[in-house]
Order: structure tokens, then sequence, then C-alpha cells
């Protein structure tokens, strides 16, 4: 089969592997009809994730047509076509029975920090992921979900990850009627964040990042303020300006571990990799927020040590919620989002990159070229 | 204002929110909310068992020190290889909670690199920098455009990238030249 496979940072390429195999009688093997690059594979991409190996197949985000199930698999079956939650969970540990698919115990040999997740390095298991042409599939039983009939394929792909992350966030956010809500990053999860605030009640959603047109489709899709941070010495201090020296109710990092916007932190980060991420956007949420506000932390940072202002979160008395999503457990309540016509996920799509193309995807997506939001790849079998 | 005990008036009104907004407020109430509260009991997640059958473990897999035992379940990509892989192997036998855990496996990151390219090379399918980079997309999607007069904070810091790019050449090509010199230095003295 054709996948897209690592060579190293900033580098990947399409190759021949062999299909993947039943390795565990839960399994399913799945012919991916769609998958997606998400703003996480960047941090692979950057080799900012440590135990990203060269060979790797990424991709997380992934919808396809069940080719063959292992012998206990009694969910689905072959020709079922179906949308995959991008944490592989076994169903039964302590955390997967208490709807934290996200932290599986069972999936991860390589971490006990962090669940399984598709095509993100050794760190999240060692799982090839979707951008290929056929992906292994644990825990078939479990994880996929038949795409309901209704559903357009592009809304689909888009629910394995970055829809649910950002409506995920606006619930860690604990988001009462009328609060004032700080979106960090216009990317996917940003736009989804602030989409979700409103329809968990906020007043009035703020959102800021460094990209015109990203900004631009902030107000589109998500009738949100928009603030370019570049335009402003001091964002945190503008901020505190529109909400009359009080700060915002809660604030969202969907930046994470690439954040811009300090040089200092850019260079030590990303550049150099002395620290696990660049938390400038974390920082200004944490300084943005008012005091005994919610910070909500849905931006990926690396396993490493970052420097994150501890001390005005402790003075603040703020709220710090994180998590990776657990993507399964929002679906019956996005389903009926998207049925209803509450939400159009695949509205941000920008790009339908073939296969073969992927490494240019991975450089746009990268450099945020030609108003790239988010890409989709097609590949070939599709 | 924050000065008195009046929420400052900063939000819009809620009426006119939910006449602009589509869908504004349909999951105000937290019960609404799949993930309220953050444990929530499931009987039913699809599981048919209490623990799961375990994979056949068909090389010694490496594990975190923090797990118990090889989890049941388990990734089986690129299998640790060459010195790159000795490394990491090191690196597991360190807690997660040990910085060594991270630097050498991303020390081992760097090596792997290395040893693929030269890997790629020996099998005659060396690695392409223009076509894996992706660089090209630069013409195709307007790469300038993109850039030039746009409010991008990063542009100041790709200079540095280049810059990286370059040392790490440098290196190479410094390190390649003074071995071809002690090499050319050991053959003058054996004669
Ligand atoms: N927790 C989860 O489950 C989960 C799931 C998916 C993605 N993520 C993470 O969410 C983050 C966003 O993902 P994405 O797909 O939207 O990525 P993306 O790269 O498309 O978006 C990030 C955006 O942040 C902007 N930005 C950079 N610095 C900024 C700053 N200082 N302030 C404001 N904006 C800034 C960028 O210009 C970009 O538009 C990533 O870190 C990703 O790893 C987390
Ligand atoms: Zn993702
Ligand atoms: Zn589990």
């Amino acid at each position: 089969m054709r996948a897209m496979v690592y060579r190293g940072p900033y580098r990947v390429r399409v190759e021949e592997k062999e299909i993947p195999s039943i390795e565990h009688p839960n399994d399913a093997i799945v012919r991916v009809t769609r998958a997606a690059i998400c703003g996480s594979d960047l941090h692979l991409y950057h080799g900012m994730m440590p135990d990203t190996r060269v060979g790797m197949t990424f991709g997380h985000e992934f919808t396809g047509i069940v080719e063959a199930v292992g012998a206990s698999v009694q969910n689905l079956q072959r020709g079922d076509h179906v949308l995959v939650p991008f944490n592989i969970s076994c169903g039964s540990c302590f955390f997967c029975v208490r709807e934290l698919y996200s932290n599986c115990h069972n999936t991860n040999a390589n971490a006990s920090a962090v669940g399984g997740i598709y095509g993100y390095s050794h760190t999240a298991g060692g799982y090839d992921g979707g951008q290929g042409e056929y992906v292994r599939v644990p825990f078939a039983d479990v994880g996929p979900s038949k795409i309901p009939e209704w559903m357009d394929e592009e809304d689909a792909v888009l629910l394995t990850d970055a829809c649910p992350t950002g409506y995920f966030a606006a619930e860690l956010g604990e988001i009462k009627e009328g609060d004032v809500v700080v979106v960090f990053g216009a990317g996917p999860v940003g736009l989804f964040s602030a989409k979700s605030s409103w329809l968990m009640g906020a007043g009035r959603v703020i959102v800021i990042d460094h990209l015109d047109y990203r900004l631009e489709m902030a107000k589109r899709f998500a009738q949100a303020e928009t603030i370019n941070f570049t335009e402003h010495d001091d964002i945190v201090m503008h901020l505190k300006k529109i909400t009359d020296f009080l700060g915002a109710d809660v604030c969202i990092d969907a930046v994470g571990c690439e954040a811009d916007g300090s040089f200092f932190q850019v260079l030590t980060s990303s550049k150099l990799k002395l620290q696990g991420g660049s938390p400038v956007a974390l920082n200004w949420a944490i300084d943005s927020v008012r005091k005994a506000g919610n910070v909500v932390a849905i931006g990926g940072y690396g396993p490493l040590f970052s420097a994150v202002k501890f001390g005005d979160a402790m003075n603040k008395g703020l709220t710090i919620r994180t998590n990776q999503c657990s993507v399964k457990r929002h679906w019956p309540r996005l389903f009926e989002h998207v049925k209803n016509g509450v939400l159009k996920p695949s509205e941000i799509v920008t790009h339908r990159i073939p296969l073969e193309e992927i490494a240019e995807g991975y450089h746009i997506m990268s450099s945020k070229l030609d108003h790239c939001v988010k890409p989709l790849v097609l590949p070939q079998a599709a | 204002m924050a000065y008195t005990a009046q929420k400052p008036k900063i939000a819009y009104d809620t009426h006119e929110l939910r006449n602009r907004i589509v869908g504004w407020g349909v999951d105000l109430d937290p019960k609404n909310r799949p993930a309220v509260p953050k444990e929530k009991f499931n009987a039913n997640t699809g599981a048919h068992w209490d623990f799961p059958e375990r994979q056949v473990e068909r090389w010694p897999r490496e594990k975190s020190p923090e797990h118990k035992f090889l989890t049941p379940v388990f990734g089986t990509a690129c299998p640790p290889k060459g010195l790159s892989g000795a490394v990491r192997r090191y690196a597991y036998t360190f807690s997660e909670g040990r910085t060594a855990h991270w630097l050498l496996l991303l020390g081992a990151d760097r090596l792997d690199v290395i040893e693929s390219r030269l890997g790629a090379l020996l099998r005659g399918r060396p690695d392409n920098p223009i076509t894996e980079t992706g660089v090209l997309s630069e013409f195709k999607r307007h790469g300038i455009r993109s850039r030039i007069g746009q409010h991008r904070a990063d542009i100041k810091h790709q200079a540095v990238d280049l810059l990286l790019f370059a040392a790490t050449y440098a290196a190479i090509g410094s390190a390649v030249y003074s071995l071809g010199r002690a090499v050319a230095r050991g053959a003058r003295t054996d004669r």
C-alpha cells in the first residue's frame, strides 16, 4: 500500500508499505477514505515530540471502510463505513469505564501519561496512523462508529478530533451564561472552541491569532470578535482594557507548544528544544483571565518542562483544566448538533490533498501558505 | 467595574445573542455537556472483557517503567534498530518523570534520522530534500503572497530555521573534513 512516512524534521514522503494485519483478536483493518492533517501533526513534523521514529506513518484523523476484522469483533463487519476517534482505548480499564478514553491505561506501552493515539509517535504508543491506504484499528468494538447515512464524510472526519476537541475545550472552561471567553489560536481547534463557547452560553467570544486569514474565518465561521496580536505591543494589557480591567472569565489556549509571539520562547522550544513547548499563549491566557477564572490548556505540549507562569496562576486562584479529548463520549451530542445544523464542521476545510502530494500538504500547513486552515488527505484507494 | 461589586458590562445581551447566533445556549445546561462530570461511569463502552486478551509480543517491546507490565495492546510500527534503537531502549530504563528519559529519546530521534538517511542512500532510495520538504509548494501555493504584507509573527524566526539548517550542514561538513584530514594524516604517518 501507499503511505506517508516521516523522514526526519520537516521531511515526509510517500512509500510502499506492507498492508497492516490483524495483530489482536479485537483489531480491524480499515481502508482509509479520508484523512486529515492536524495541528498536532506539526509537533511531530517539526521534531518536537520525543520518540518520533523515521518510517512512522502519521495521521490520527481518518474515516474508512472496514476491510477485515479479528475473531472477537462483534460490533463491526467488513464493508462498514466508519469514523475512528483519534484515541485508541480498551473500553475496560480504570479510565475508559469512566469515559476518559484519552487516558486509557491499556493501549500505550511507551508512556503511562497518555493513552494510545494513532500515528502520534511512540510516546503515544507506536501505532501507525491513517495517512495511508490502510490502517490497523485496535479495539474495533470500542472506538469506531458507523457513519450515519445522513452525515457528510467531510463532517465525519472532522468529528474524529478537531471538532470534539474544540467543543471539549469550551466544556473545560465551565462557561456560564454571559461569560467573556478568549480563545488563543484560530486553527481548527480554536475555531471549534469559539463556536462551541456560544453553544454553552458565552456572552462574548474573542479569538486571537496573528494570521489575518484565519481571523477572518473566526469571524465568519464562529461569529467571534477577533484580534491580531501583532497589532498590539501587549496583548494582555489590551485584553484588560477591553474587559474594563476585570479580565476574561475563561481563556482557552488552543495554540500549544509552537506558540509565536516571543522570540525567546520560540528559540528555546521549537528551535533548540530546550523546553517541552513555547508557552506564550498559555502565559497570555493565565495573565488575561480574571482572578478566580478558568484557563483551559487544550493545545498540545511536549513531555519536557515548559516555562509556564505558575506564580500568577496560583496568586490569581485560577482553575486550569486540560486533557486530550476523549472523542467518543462527545459523539452522541455532536452528531445531534451536526444533524440539526447547529454545527457544520466541514466549513473549515480549505484543502484536499492527494496522498501522493502529502509532503506539500505538510509544508502548506506548517508554513500556513495559501490560506490553509484544515487540509484533508485523499488516499489513492479512496 | 472590577472595583465595585457589580460585574462590568463587557458582554452582549443574551437575548440579542440568541437571535444572532444559531445554537446559542443549547448546551448552557451542564446536563447537556457530555464531559460533565469529568468521570462518568459507563458499563457499555463496547468492551466485552474485564481485561483484554494479550497481543503477541514478537520482539522485546520497550515499555515505560511506570507501567506494571507490557500493555495488552501496543503499536508495532518501527521497532528500535541500530544505534538509535540502543539509545531508545536505554531511555526506557528511566521513568517518564526523569528528564534523562526524554532527552535520550530526543537524541535518539536525531541519530535515527542520520542512520536512516545513510541507510536510504545505501539501499538506493536516497532522500530527496526537494520533494520531501514539499518546498515546491512555495511556488504553487503563493509562498511570497502568503507572507508579505501580512501581520505574521513567524516571519522573524523563519530566518533562524535557515540558520539552524545551515549550521547543521556546516557542522556535518566540518566533521567530515576533520575526519578526512585525520585519516589522511594517519595514512601519511603510516608511510
Ligand atoms: N487536547 C487535545 O485533545 C488536542 C487535540 C487536537 C489538537 N490539539 C492541539 O491543539 C492545538 C491547535 O491545533 P490546531 O489543529 O488548531 O493547530 P494549528 O496549528 O492549525 O493552529 C494553531 C494556531 O495558533 C496560532 N498562534 C500561534 N501563536 C499564537 C499565540 N501566541 N496566540 C494566539 N494564536 C497563536 C497559529 O497562527 C495558528 O493559527 C495544537 O497544539 C494541537 O496539538 C489538542
Ligand atoms: Zn489532532
Ligand atoms: Zn482503557
